[in-house]
């Protein structure tokens, strides 16, 4: 199963979302933004960075550019993708997942290994998780703050759409401790912690058992994996 | 230069962060009247040319699609310099 990474300029996080394909059992294939050309994957991550500089706002003109308008026609048919962090704002600009992100509310960058909430096990990106499973992802941002209208937020928690919730602390002020998100049909997913960051023991978040052994988000990629496999 | 100038402000019931710190500082210099800030964007459109009323529907469209998000900000005005 071939899984592309877009790099947009700015973007930071390409090579390790190509890692954890990798590491998942998957084949990383990269993809150039002002391309148009998908070269025929089976699945898209919008990996996390600055894509432009943040220029205008957040994740604003990478939804613009030519890759991620193939990525928006394919997902509307069901390709699975992902959005981490920066990618998550390129897919509420590009209003493939609905409302905003905005500065935290304390004003400050955070990077912290976060505890989350599975609340949505029946996405193309979380099906291997258990339902209610709480996972540890390294979190790093300064615009993860996600708001929307209250019939938006409303609209999304009586659909079971918020796919992830941050627990004991919530890091930037997002609207009903949301950390994610996911479309209608479960096939896009965003959120603002890193999964890729946490694929391999020795390299991933502290966990109650032991330094740097959090892998919980090795998951991510293996579900769509196994998503790829039963469609 | 015949311009369309876009102004983009922050929805009025959100938090601006940055209106907020500059206002802090503000009060902190001895502004002790001012009691708020928000803080927006000005975006100029040039033209090599005069601006026509095609132009600025145009520009009235990128500033509602592209140029502000309506989630979090409204456009407050779009006018033309010719």
């Amino acid at each position: 199963m071939r899984i592309g990474v877009i790099t947009y300029p700015g973007t930071l996080d390409d090579r390790d979302a190509q890692r954890a394909i990798r590491l998942a059992g998957g084949t990383p294939v990269p993809l150039w933004h002002a391309d148009d050309d998908l070269k025929k994957v089976d699945a898209v991550v919008l990996p996390g960075g600055f894509s432009y500089g943040d220029y205008l706002r957040c994740g604003a003109i990478a939804a613009k550019a030519p890759a991620t308008k193939e990525v928006i026609k394919k997902a509307q048919q069901g390709l699975p993708v992902l959005g981490i962090c920066n990618g998550f704002q390129v897919l509420v600009e590009s209003h493939l997942l609905p409302g905003g992100l905005i500065r935290n509310e304390h004003q400050h960058f955070i990077c912290r290994d976060q505890k989350l909430r599975v609340e949505n096990n029946q996405t193309d990106w979380t099906n291997l998780f258990e339902k209610d499973e709480e996972i540890i992802i390294p979190l790093k941002n300064g615009e993860g703050g996600y708001i929307a209208t209250d019939d938006t937020i409303k609209m999304l928690e009586e659909e079971n759409r918020v796919v992830f919730r941050y627990l004991e602390l919530n890091p930037n002020g997002s609207m009903n401790d949301i950390a994610g998100l996911t479309n209608e049909r479960g096939n896009v997913v965003g959120l603002m912690p890193h999964p890729e960051h946490a694929v391999e023991p020795g390299f991933g978040p502290d966990t109650a058992v032991a330094t740097r052994s959090g892998i919980d988000g090795l998951k991510f990629f293996q579900s769509a994996l196994k998503a790829l496999v039963n469609s | 230069m015949p311009k369309i100038i876009v102004e983009i402000m922050p929805k009025q019931d959100l938090l601006d962060p940055q209106g907020k710190a500059v206002a802090n500082a503000l009060v902190r210099g001895g502004n002790k009247d001012i009691s708020g800030v928000r803080i927006g964007k000005r975006i100029e459109l040039h033209f090599d040319r005069e601006v026509t009323e095609k132009d600025i529907e145009e520009a009235k469209k990128q500033a509602k699609e592209f140029l502000s998000n309506d989630v979090i900000e409204d456009v407050v005005a779009v006018t033309v310099e010719n």
